[in-house]
């Protein structure tokens, strides 16, 4: 029949046992004579070359003989009691294999999540947000998939919504949960509260009352996507045990098989998960998407089962980044010394918990800055609403915050006539400075000197857009819809600052585990490297390269594919992976090393006293004391033997907050940048170009330069984004989602994007292996507000809102 | 239906092809080759970027039956035949304009498209040319970095 799709067939080159485009291995030498290709270098990516050959395997690619497609319905509505729902007419349609609801879940552990099991894997009896899962297809096509689930009936009741603090915590408002019972659910003010963190420190009323100036402002952030550009997706195939292989794009193998397992009623070992090439994660995949699914579909089929999102899929797919509005008040003395800073912040964590109760710890401790204030009184709280659910995105709740506190420094400034940034300078933290949890910060924390140095950068030439003819449209705002040449155009400069925490904090146990083996291979020692590292970009993969070779002295490195074979290396989230997992490479390459020199010391120790009483270091494929005298090649310590050992790695332990009073040790490491925005606005317009978005980090130590500035570049974008641009607007009636897509859904384009120089700072933590400082998430935070003061400077207007739109520019 | 055309100098085909199949579609699930990427599938970002006798085009716009007999090439065909990376990915790779990756498929079909038509772009130009492809990690500026040093090692070349 004309009209009935049908699979693909076998694909040419295909064994029909194994699944096809699934990761391998990357093997990489130095690439030239002249270079070691350690720490510290630039160093290319060893999947470089697959990825613009297009060979790479995304989790997209994947493909199996006979295997289905999945596709999920969901929830048409965003608040419902469900009636009913009749599989029939799709179980009846030709070419599909099976229709699951939540009746056919297989044990009693139905629900998953992150840190409270609230999310439901189908839902039962009530859906809580447009878009939540309700029923699967697997069929052998995935239009037929699609068609088919577009046959489920499902009988909606809608309920009211909750979508705001005033709507969810009402004394007659509906519960989100009803019957909760989770860790935090005993000290929240209301059950429509995820989580509450206050911190109080010192005497904020006291201190008020020394202030010579006092600045209030009320603020908005908007629902930030992520926007990865692979769609969530993946493969599960049934094995002959009754267990299941998954191929999957995560940030965290780990964390999803303890989510996975219970639920399809199988011991982890039976659930074996790889990670399947990922295209950008920054957070939005850190809770489940299709992962019990497809597991689910395959079980029940026996065949292999793929689910690929679309992208208007993948808007209800992830989590996106709290929205949040926030209050503060600041104080400061005539001789411009912060007094107090009073805050409150209110984060919409939407229907399920996911990362709230982190988000909130973190908007909480990080809520006024880098900046010393001895006074505080701080509270911050997620919300249980029917909007999206929201959780983790590149800076975590820190990036809120920032927005809020920079525009109050400036607000502050100009109240004192004094210059933003020798404002900002004067307060500035620095090491031994005490948190608002009454941490003290024990490492470097250059927060006056990033500023000094992206202040001092030369400023983009005046009116760039001119040109001998009149004038290049493209760097205009408006660009090529060419709707001026320059009228009404007015340049605005703006400076920010931000903090954000590094690893998992709050005493969480936070280690990351990597496999290390030496061996001879032709002649040559050969490093491999096996971590569950999720490599979503960052290249992790190619600082772990840079790390075998500079611990263990060889040139080829073998990096294996990242699955649950070897221990949990923990989420690539929170700025970690380089220090946990590049600690855990460093970790295991230096115990390694040492089984090498004890084997050395056996075989050839008695030729040369060194061995007993010297240093000594792999270098260059041979062991070499730390005079440079060369002992002996490694090839010939190890003649046919190898090393191979498996170790965890820790980064100091952190505390909890205190509950009622936010005190407590509970970060490891802070991360710290500045950024200059030069914005030219079209005042008639209310367009926005951003010219020059200049930005100082300090990195601690950079272990590939190229890629470090590749991450401050992105992360600036990113935070461009949602200063000019990015909003998933929800209907505050009805909460649906209003624009899921790229059409609708704006992220920042080549065009859109500005240069970005950068200047790299590397103080060393003494903590951190290497010195090392994460570097992914502290770009996001100061860019947005940056921006905003630029346009604020160019417009005079207060702008209390992110992202700005035009009609915030033009009062129209 | 049955869609035949030619995909990087080769003759393929494929059979039971659904009339609503696109295709990025038969590229990827029908012909081996998922090299051009599937990010929007709404023609909005680039990533499925492959050129249709010559000129680049969204293949998830495209309808497979649109390239009946007509020259697709797609980024598996841009590396030469012994595998030796062309100018652009090259340069992509050299200048650290790849991160995740997904972007790259498209962004090179696209970039290759620029240089073979403006060998010497100016940023404007490399702005102008890409602004159809998203991408998510970079930010951009390692893209235009490699752009101008694949520009740069064509002219030395000539």
């Amino acid at each position: 029949m004309a009209d009935q799709p049908r699979t693909a067939p076998a694909r040419p080159g295909t064994s029909a046992a194994a699944p096809g485009r699934i990761p391998t291995s990357l093997t990489q030498g130095t690439g030239s004579a002249t270079t070691k290709g350690g720490i510290g270098e630039s160093t290319l990516r060893p999947d470089g070359i697959l990825k613009v050959t297009g060979e790479f395997a995304y989790s997209s690619d994947l493909w199996h003989e006979d295997m289905l497609w999945g596709y999920t319905l969901r929830s048409t509505v965003a608040h419902a009691r469900i009636l009913s729902i009749d599989t029939g007419e799709a179980l009846a349609t030709s070419g599909v294999y099976a229709v699951l609801t939540y009746d056919d879940l297989p044990t009693e552990v139905k629900n998953y999540g992150l840190e409270i099991r609230d999310t439901p894997v189908l839902a039962h009896g009530k859906v809580r947000h447009h878009g939540e899962p309700v029923a699967l297809v697997a069929a052998d096509h995935p239009e037929t998939a699609r068609r088919a689930a577009a046959k489920i009936r499902v009988e909606y009741e809608e309920l009211p919504v909750v979508t705001d603090e005033a709507s969810a915590t009402a004394p007659d408002a509906i519960l989100v949960h009803e019957g909760r019972d989770d860790h935090h659910s005993g000290h929240v003010p209301h059950p429509n509260v995820v989580h509450r963190q206050p911190i109080v420190r010192g005497d904020a009323d006291a201190a008020a009352a020394r202030a010579d100036v006092v600045v209030r402002g009320d603020y908005v952030f908007g629902m930030q996507d992520q926007a990865f550009l692979g769609p969530e997706s993946g493969l599960a195939v049934p094995a002959e045990d009754g267990g299941v292989d998954l191929y999957v794009a995560t940030q965290w193998l780990h964390s999803d098989l303890r989510q996975i397992a219970p639920v399809l009623g199988l011991p982890e070992s039976k659930v074996r998960m790889t990670l399947s090439g990922v295209g950008g994660a920054f957070g939005g995949r850190e809770d489940l998407s299709m992962q019990i699914h497809g597991c689910l579909l395959a079980l029940r089929t026996g065949k292999p089962v793929k689910i690929v999102y679309n992208r208007f899929e993948s808007f209800f797919g992830h989590v996106h980044r709290h929205p949040a509005r926030l209050r503060y008040e600041h104080g400061a003395t005539r001789d411009g010394k912060l007094t107090h800073v009073r805050c409150r912040i209110v984060l919409d964590g939407g229907a399920y918990a996911s990362a709230s109760p982190a988000v909130v710890g973190n908007a909480a401790s990080l809520s006024i800055g880098p900046y010393v204030v001895d006074d505080v009184d701080i509270e911050a709280l997620a919300l249980y609403t029917n909007n999206p659910p929201c959780g983790a995105m590149r800076g975590f709740g820190a990036v809120q915050a920032c927005f809020a506190y920079e525009a109050q420094m400036d607000k502050v400034a100009a109240e004192l006539d004094l210059d933003p940034v020798e404002f900002r300078q004067r307060n500035a933290m620095e090491q031994g400075t005490i948190m608002p949890t009454g941490q003290p910060v024990d490492s470097p924390a250059p927060v006056a000197e990033l500023l000094r140095r992206v202040k001092a950068m030369p400023l983009p030439p005046e009116q760039q857009w001119r040109t001998t003819e009149g004038a290049d449209v493209r760097a205009l705002p408006g660009g090529l819809s060419n709707t001026t040449h320059g009228e009404g155009v007015v340049r605005g400069v703006g400076y920010a600052v931000g903090i954000k925490n590094v690893g998992f904090s709050e005493g969480f146990d936070d280690y990351s585990t990597a496999r290390v083996r030496i061996e001879v291979i032709n002649g040559e020692p050969v490093a491999t490297v096996h971590t569950a590292m999720a490599e979503v970009g960052q290249g992790g993969v190619t600082v772990h390269a840079q790390i075998a070779r500079s611990e263990l002295g060889v040139t080829q490195v073998t990096i294996q594919p990242a699955d649950t074979r070897v221990g949990s290396a923990g989420s690539t989230s929170a700025s970690r992976q380089t220090y946990m997992t590049g600690g855990a490479v460093k970790n295991t390459c230096e115990a390694v090393r040492e089984k090498v020199l004890d084997l050395g010391r056996r075989r050839f120790g008695t030729y040369h006293p060194a061995w007993a009483t010297a240093e000594l270091l792999l270098e260059g494929g041979r062991v070499v004391t730390d005079g440079g005298e060369a002992l002996a090649d490694i090839a010939d310590v190890l003649g046919d033997e190898s090393v191979d050992l498996e170790l965890e790695f820790r980064h100091r332990p952190t505390q909890a907050f205190d509950l009622r009073t936010g005190q407590g040790n509970g970060h490891v490491q802070y991360s710290f940048a500045a950024h200059r925005a030069v914005v030219e606005v079209d005042t008639e317009l209310g367009l926005v170009k951003v010219v020059e978005l200049a930005c100082a980090q300090d990195v601690g130590k950079a272990l590939n330069p190229l890629s470090v500035v590749g991450q401050i570049q992105g992360g600036t974008t990113q935070g461009l984004g949602v200063a000019v641009m990015e909003e998933i607007v929800v209907d505050p009636k009805t909460a649906k989602v209003r624009n899921p897509s790229f059409t609708d859904y704006l992220i920042p384009t080549i065009l859109d994007t500005p240069t970005i120089p950068v200047d790299v700072l590397e103080l060393a933590d003494e903590h951190a292996p290497y010195g090392l400082r994460g570097v992914g998430e502290a770009p996001t935070l100061s860019s947005t507000p940056a921006v905003l003061a630029a346009i604020r400077q160019a417009t005079g207007l207060e702008l209390n809102r992110t992202p700005v739109r035009p009609e915030h520019l033009t009062g129209a | 239906m049955r869609v035949t055309m030619t995909v990087n100098g080769r003759p393929q085909e494929a059979d039971d092809v659904w009339e609503g199949e696109s295709l990025l579609y038969v590229l990827r699930e029908r012909m081996g080759l998922p090299g051009s990427k599937n990010a929007c599938e709404q023609g909005e970002c680039g990533s499925c970027t492959v050129r249709l006798d010559g000129v680049p085009v969204c293949s998830c716009l495209v309808a497979a039956g649109q390239a009946q007999d007509r020259e697709v090439t797609t980024v598996e065909g841009l590396s030469g035949e012994d595998g030796e990376l062309c100018t652009v990915q090259q340069a992509f790779v050299d200048a650290g304009a790849v991160q995740c990756g997904f972007c790259t498929p498209g962004l090179l079909v696209a970039a290759d498209e620029l240089l073979e038509r403006n060998p010497e772009p100016t940023d404007g130009d490399i702005r102008e040319a890409l602004s159809g492809n998203l991408c998510r990690c970079t930010g951009y500026e390692k893209i235009l970095d490699a752009v101008r040093l694949a520009a740069a090692r064509t002219g030395q070349a000539v």
